[in-house]
């Protein structure tokens, strides 16, 4: 029994280990490609990514990712594939900023206030691919892409025409800005108390904190609930599902509609944190990371969490890149390569775990 | 087969009917003129080549989202290559870039067994970043002049079809009856000339080769050996391998041909298309190939007909916003023909919900009198979502499509 439980712990590290060397192989080919040693750029961006300014724009760059992971994983543990976080990040975005603005509330409660219209707005956007997939079976793959541009072109036309802030006069158009009470506070003060100092151009959106409170209640209503068992069940075996009772159809619907809500959020950070407007300089593409973080995490918490800082991690280190001559965009190849790589990796392990298991067995039963 | 090509004549016949009595009304008469339907068959094509692409590829059993990102690979190569090398060699490239781009799909799916969805995913991020490095590099190393546009591509000729459209073969000049016949403004006459030169006359070299793979497709998948056995591996291949099918080779190959024909597409869109490659150029097309092969039931000809719809909203966005605004009495037009079909089969709750939608339609349609630009860009995405919901009910996938085959039943 113990040389098992060996072999299953070796058998857990291999496949991101053997990922990660992969991807690192890849990556330095790139660089070689253009002439520089990988060895200076490895270190380059090692020294810069770990300094506590970087440090903090990784966190501040993994906290979207990660909810925007999230909302994917809920997804895909229904055996569904939501691709349009992007645009449901980005409406939620605009319309908790613009809504956001127009009245005042008590701090907390106004902050939850634009949480609950985000996600309405995001809820009800994927909510029309979950729609169209029960009622019309248009594959939700190809719906929320469309949805996608369809919201790019709907935020923007509505930020332009209607949601525009005319009072002041600025090249960007921005939503008004939000009053104090609805401005997530910045962690700096809690993090000066345990002894970080302040940094130019620093500090961490409070939303980080929700992140991490959201990862645990993901992980507890998936794995500890009646309705994440159903989802879970609908999504490995609709048939199976069925016949013990669950509506796979209405958890279908359920589940494109929960992950737009939480994908909702994604967009908030930011905005509460740090414009506290939505503005042109809105960031396009978390939804796409968020599907490679999703994908790399396992869809578990934990591993979203890992992989949402190494992609934070990689974006932020590798601007200083541009110090010694190489293409910051180097980030895209490694996270790139280390996405595939780990998939692979992942299925050749579980498939070597599984002839592992039938060779015991066969074993057993000789014996 | 005869019937089923005079059915599609005939609806052909009725939709230029229709738009043309919308023209007539709103008097958008971008909506069956020869440059509009001569702008619909060239963003037709990269959806054909990619709805054709996705054909070889889910006939063999592996769902091919990564469609997207072979384009973008063969749109950045083909421009990358076509600047240095010419048009026709930049055209090659694109096609070995989108197979490259498949190999890797193939490998992952075929050979390792990874979820068919989560590669094809996977293959979109890395193509788009990999495209994104690599410009950069040539932009830093001084032969592009930005990071996301390369150097323009010597173009291709064009020629007509003879007697009917105009063009020169050997010196000899030929007549063009349709141009003469659509400028005499005759009632609906004018109009389906138009449309017909539109689709005949100057056509790219490579338009002609593109659509030629529909017919080509048809014949390989249903009229040869390799054909059948390329869709046994995709409907049921364990019965296949049973009977001598090789089919992992089977599914390299339409994934590989998958990847070839994309390739091919986004390099259309870079060199025929437009004479540049520029980033975001492919814009979803491989998706919307996806679509039109979904809405086409897996069929060349359905194929041709959903990329051919997208196309046409396509062109009228890109070039009159009027014309949209008039597209929105044809969704009218269509939604009143649901109605009048659901109150035939007595659903009437569903008939007056469809009424309601139409009538606000109309209400948008009589209120506003142009479409707001950010709207317009917006027609191929919408009409995607709504060719989609309102034909993908009577879909027959092959049967094994997405599932990771072991050979001798492993999982």
């Amino acid at each position: 029994m113990k040389k098992i439980k060996l072999s299953t712990l070796v058998l857990a590290v291999a496949a991101p280990l053997a990922a990660a060397l992969v991807s690192i192989v890849i990556s330095s080919l790139a660089v070689l490609a253009s002439h520089k040693s990988p060895f200076d750029a490895y270190k380059t961006m090692w020294e810069f990514g770990t300094t506590s300014s970087s440090l903090m724009q990784m966190l501040n760059t993994a906290t979207p990712y990660y909810i925007a992971a999230v909302a994917i994983a809920i997804t895909f543990r229904a055996g569904l594939f939501n691709i349009g976080v992007e645009g449901q990040l980005r409406l939620g975005a605009i319309f908790g900023a613009y809504l956001g603005a127009k009245f005042i509330l008590p701090p907390v409660l106004h902050i939850i206030a634009i949480m609950v219209i985000a996600m309405t707005i995001g809820g009800l956007w994927a909510a029309i691919a979950g729609y169209l997939k029960v009622k019309r079976g248009v594959s939700e793959v190809i719906s929320t892409i469309m949805l996608n541009s369809l919201a790019g072109g709907l935020s923007s036309y509505l930020l332009a025409n209607y949601f525009v802030d005319r009072t002041t006069n600025s090249n960007n158009m921005s939503t008004k800005t939000l009053p104090a009470s609805g401005q997530f506070p910045d962690l700096m003060p809690l993090l000066n108390k345990i002894g970080v100092e302040d940094q130019p151009g620093g500090g961490v959106y409070g939303m980080l904190i929700f992140a991490v409170a959201l990862g645990i209640v993901f992980w507890f209503v998936i794995n500890r609930t009646r309705f994440g068992f159903e989802l879970r069940a609908s999504g490995s075996n609709p048939i199976a599902a069925r016949f013990s009772g669950v509506n796979s159809k209405r958890m279908t619907f359920v589940a494109m509609a929960l992950s737009g809500a939480v994908a909702g959020l994604a967009g908030l950070p930011a905005v509460l944190g740090d414009t506290h407007a939505f503005n042109m300089g809105f960031r396009t593409g978390i939804g796409f990371s968020a599907i490679a973080v999703a994908l790399l995490g396992r869809n578990n918490p934990t591993g979203m969490a890992f992989s949402a800082l190494l992609f934070g991690f990689l974006e932020v280190s590798s601007r200083s890149l541009e110090l010694i001559d190489i293409a910051p965009e180097t980030y895209v190849i490694m996270q790139g390569s280390i996405l595939l790589s780990s998939v692979i990796a992942y299925e050749v392990v579980r498939r070597y775990k599984i002839t592992l298991q039938s060779k015991e067995l066969a074993k057993a039963v000789a014996a | 087969m005869k019937t089923k090509a005079l059915k599609f004549l005939r609806y052909a016949t009725m939709l230029v009917f229709v738009l043309t009595v919308i023209r007539q009304i709103t008097g958008a008469t971008d909506l069956t003129s020869v440059g509009t339907a001569s702008a619909a068959l060239l963003l037709s094509v990269p959806i054909v080549l990619a709805g054709l692409g996705g054909l070889f590829s889910e006939r063999s059993g592996v769902v091919n989202i990564g469609l997207e990102g072979m384009m973008v690979m063969g749109a950045w190569a083909g421009g990358m290559i076509g600047t240095k090398h010419g048009p026709w060699i930049g055209l090659i490239a694109a096609i070995f870039f989108g197979g490259v781009g498949a190999l890797v799909h193939a490998i992952a799916t075929i050979t390792f067994g990874v979820d068919h969805v989560v590669s094809g995913v996977a293959i979109n991020i890395i193509a788009m970043g990999l495209v994104r490095y690599l410009s950069t590099l040539l932009y830093k190393s001084g032969s592009w002049l930005g990071p996301s546009q390369s150097p323009d591509v010597n173009s291709i000729p064009t020629n007509s079809l003879p007697i009917l459209s105009g063009g020169q073969y050997f010196g000899w000049k030929s007549p063009d009856l349709l141009g003469s016949l659509a400028e005499k403004h005759w009632f609906f006459i004018s109009d389906l000339a138009a449309i017909l030169r539109g689709i005949t006359g100057d056509l790219s070299y490579v338009t002609v080769i593109a659509m030629a793979m529909v017919p080509l497709s048809l014949f390989v998948l249903w009229k040869t050996a390799f054909g059948l056995r390329l869709r046994s591996a995709g409907e049921a291949p364990i019965a296949a391998e049973s009977l001598g099918v090789n089919v992992y080779a089977m599914k390299y190959a339409g994934v590989l041909i998958s990847g070839a024909l994309a390739g091919l597409g986004g390099g259309f869109l870079a060199i025929v298309a437009a004479n540049h490659y520029q980033e975001n150029q492919v814009a979803g097309r491989g998706y919307i190939g996806l679509a039109a092969l979904l809405f086409g039931n897996y069929r060349p000809g359905g194929i041709l007909m959903g990329a051919g719809l997208f196309g046409f909203a396509d062109a009228l966005q890109l070039r009159d916003s009027a014309s949209v605004h008039a597209l929105i009495l044809l969704i009218v037009v269509v939604l009143v023909g649901l109605v009048v079909r659901d109150v035939r089969k007595g659903k009437i709750v569903k008939a007056v919900l469809t009424l309601a939608f139409a009538g606000l339609s109309l209400w948008y349609f009589l209120a506003v009198d142009e479409l707001p630009g950010q709207l317009v860009t917006m027609t191929p995405y919408i009409a995607t979502l709504l060719i989609m919901s309102l034909a993908s009910q009577r879909l027959r996938m092959p049967a094994a499509d997405g599932i990771p085959y072991r050979r001798g039943g492993l999982r």
